[in-house]
């Protein structure tokens, strides 16, 4: 079914907004989404009806709160094919369930001389936490490096590979370049010599279909927030026999079997991850996001997404002085951009004031920037309710910047 | 000489002129080509001022009780916010930029690049300029027991 982006457009109350007296474009939408009707209502609907603690209390109440969060599990759990609903742990984020696994390598699976492998393009999300697990056991860490499109090549992670990688941690989607990894081949040779692999799938997740199942992926993290859902809750799906192994991430209440003042017995997965009082309205916004977007159907979405993305491409490449940075054959939602001789920030500033909102600097990829010598990148990020017209604008205003600089 | 206060009326002033944002940035984009020239000598790691968004460079020279500064950014728009408060601060005391509030950037409708978020808008510049009169200040204390 043909997408209408007219109705969708609908259901966002924020794309109304004037900023500075013009229409919002909003084309920012790799660092977070914007939120439908849908999303906002099943959270006021759960503070006005079903607000309780979860899986603490034997009041009717708490039984109903437990009950549409543990749906909601399930929910998000089917939407990814994790096969049990056990093996998805609420998190604040993309960034705390990258933490949650490499903390636990960490104190567990990390020995000196070990190794663990990321590529050249991950986010600071993806970087930093397996830097300073290796800083604090003495593993190494191994970097992919990238070609001149920006995609990796298989025979330099196949190079790395060896008999002391620990774990592999790579991007699905660059959220500077749009570049899609080759996952499914990363994960087949990983699994041949028996090493886990851990999918940062924050940009991936809300454009490409996923199947955690099919991947085979151990783990796979990503941020409600980027999928339309509420800021504030993240997912870790993870294959049981890992979770079992890695020892939890935070203490204290709900994560417990037996408590005394001496010692503590850990609750099973998914609760052992889950200390304290979950994100309950975050859990069920997410589930919402996710019957929504499935109810405007995820291959119209995935589809119109393309079509624009190849739109707005092909319209930034035939405006003269623009250089697109990453060529990768694969790529989805995002593009980087410079105008020649025009700082990004420059660009981005004026933009804003067309209202255009589009990110610059360096996209928390600090090393990725530096290894392509950028002084940061315009970056310009789509989504399903975006549309042709506001590309068209983004093209005009990007001449207005040129002749402003001129 | 001027004080803080009138240079930073006068900025607003000017500013104020624009009802276009156009206008008001294309006023920003030449205040920066007015910025002395400092060029590769103060573009060094010492000078920078840490952030994300755009690279400045801040140094500081004190003069008969005075202090003067030198900037430069390596965004168009940035240059002008640094030759902008350049203007303002430097010639005064370290006691006049301590005691300073730099409302004038409000008031010349230019609040959006006080976000926290821009980490090299007028905010840490500001804070840098501060933390040479501060130390600045320090320093002759010393010298003069």
């Amino acid at each position: 079914m043909k997408l209408d982006v007219n109705a969708v457009r609908n259901d966002f109350p924020i794309l109304q907004q004037k900023i500075y007296g013009k229409p919002l474009i909003y084309l920012d939408n790799a660092a977070t989404t914007q939120k439908p009707n849908a999303v906002m209502q099943a959270i006021v609907r759960y503070y006005e009806t079903l607000n309780s603690n979860v899986h603490r209390g034997n009041h009717l109440l708490s039984i109903q709160a437990t009950d549409a969060m543990e749906r909601a599990r399930n929910r998000i759990a089917s939407f990814i094919h994790a096969p049990h609903p056990e093996e998805i742990i609420f998190t604040r984020g993309t960034t705390e369930s990258i933490n949650l696994v490499a903390q636990g390598f960490a104190s567990s699976l990390l020995q000196p001389g070990d190794e663990v492998i990321i590529s050249a393009l991950e986010h600071h999300s993806n970087l930093v936490p397996w830097q300073q697990a290796c800083l604090r056991t003495g593993a190494q860490l191994k970097i992919i490096p990238l070609d001149e499109s920006g995609q990796i090549r298989l025979g330099d992670f196949r190079n790395l590979l060896s008999e002391k990688t620990r774990i592999v941690a790579i991007a699905h989607v660059s959220n500077v370049l749009g570049t899609i990894l080759p996952v499914q081949d990363i994960i087949d040779l990983a699994h041949r010599r028996g090493i886990p692999v851990l999918i940062d799938g924050a940009q991936a997740v809300q454009h490409l279909p996923i199947d955690v199942s099919q991947l085979g992926c151990d783990f796979y993290a990503f941020s409600g927030h980027k999928i339309y859902g509420p800021t504030g809750i993240g997912i870790l799906y993870g294959k049981g026999s890992w979770l079992e192994k890695i020892p939890p991430f935070q203490f204290g209440g709900e994560m417990i079997e037996i408590v005394s003042f001496e010692k503590t017995t850990f609750n099973e997965i998914p609760f052992k991850f889950e200390a304290g009082t979950p994100n309950v309205e975050g859990i069920i916004g997410l589930a919402a996001a996710l019957d929504y977007l499935c109810q405007i159907g995820l291959e119209s979405i995935f589809k119109y997404e393309t079509e624009l993305f190849e739109y707005a491409l092909h319209k930034l490449s035939r405006l003269d002085d623009v250089r697109i940075i990453g060529r990768a054959k694969d790529r989805c939602s995002v593009i980087s951009f410079l105008l020649d001789h025009i700082h990004p920030y420059d660009t981005g500033t004026l933009l804003d004031q067309m209202g255009i909102a589009v990110r610059s600097g360096n996209h928390c990829a600090q090393p990725l920037i530096d290894l392509l010598n950028l002084p940061g990148t315009v970056r310009v990020s789509l989504s399903f309710y975006n549309t042709r017209e506001e590309i068209d604008i983004l093209i005009t205003a990007l001449q207005k910047v040129k002749d402003i600089f001129q | 000489m001027q004080s803080i206060q009138e240079k930073a009326d006068q900025i607003v002033k000017e500013l104020n002129q624009f009802d276009d944002w156009l206008d008001k940035y294309q006023y920003l984009i030449e205040k920066g080509k007015e910025l002395y020239a400092a060029g590769s000598e103060i573009k060094n790691d010492t000078n920078l001022i840490s952030g994300c968004q755009s690279k400045v460079w801040l140094v500081s020279e004190y003069r008969d009780g005075r202090l003067y500064f030198k900037g430069e950014s390596d965004a168009l728009i940035t240059r002008g916010l640094v030759s902008m408060v350049i203007q303002v601060f430097s010639g005064s005391t370290p006691d006049e930029i301590l005691s300073f509030e730099p409302k004038f950037i409000e008031e010349a409708g230019l609040s959006q690049h006080l976000s926290p978020s821009r980490n090299n808008g007028l905010l840490s510049i500001i804070k840098q300029i501060k933390l040479y009169a501060f130390a600045w200040k320090i320093k002759n204390n010393y010298q003069n027991k």
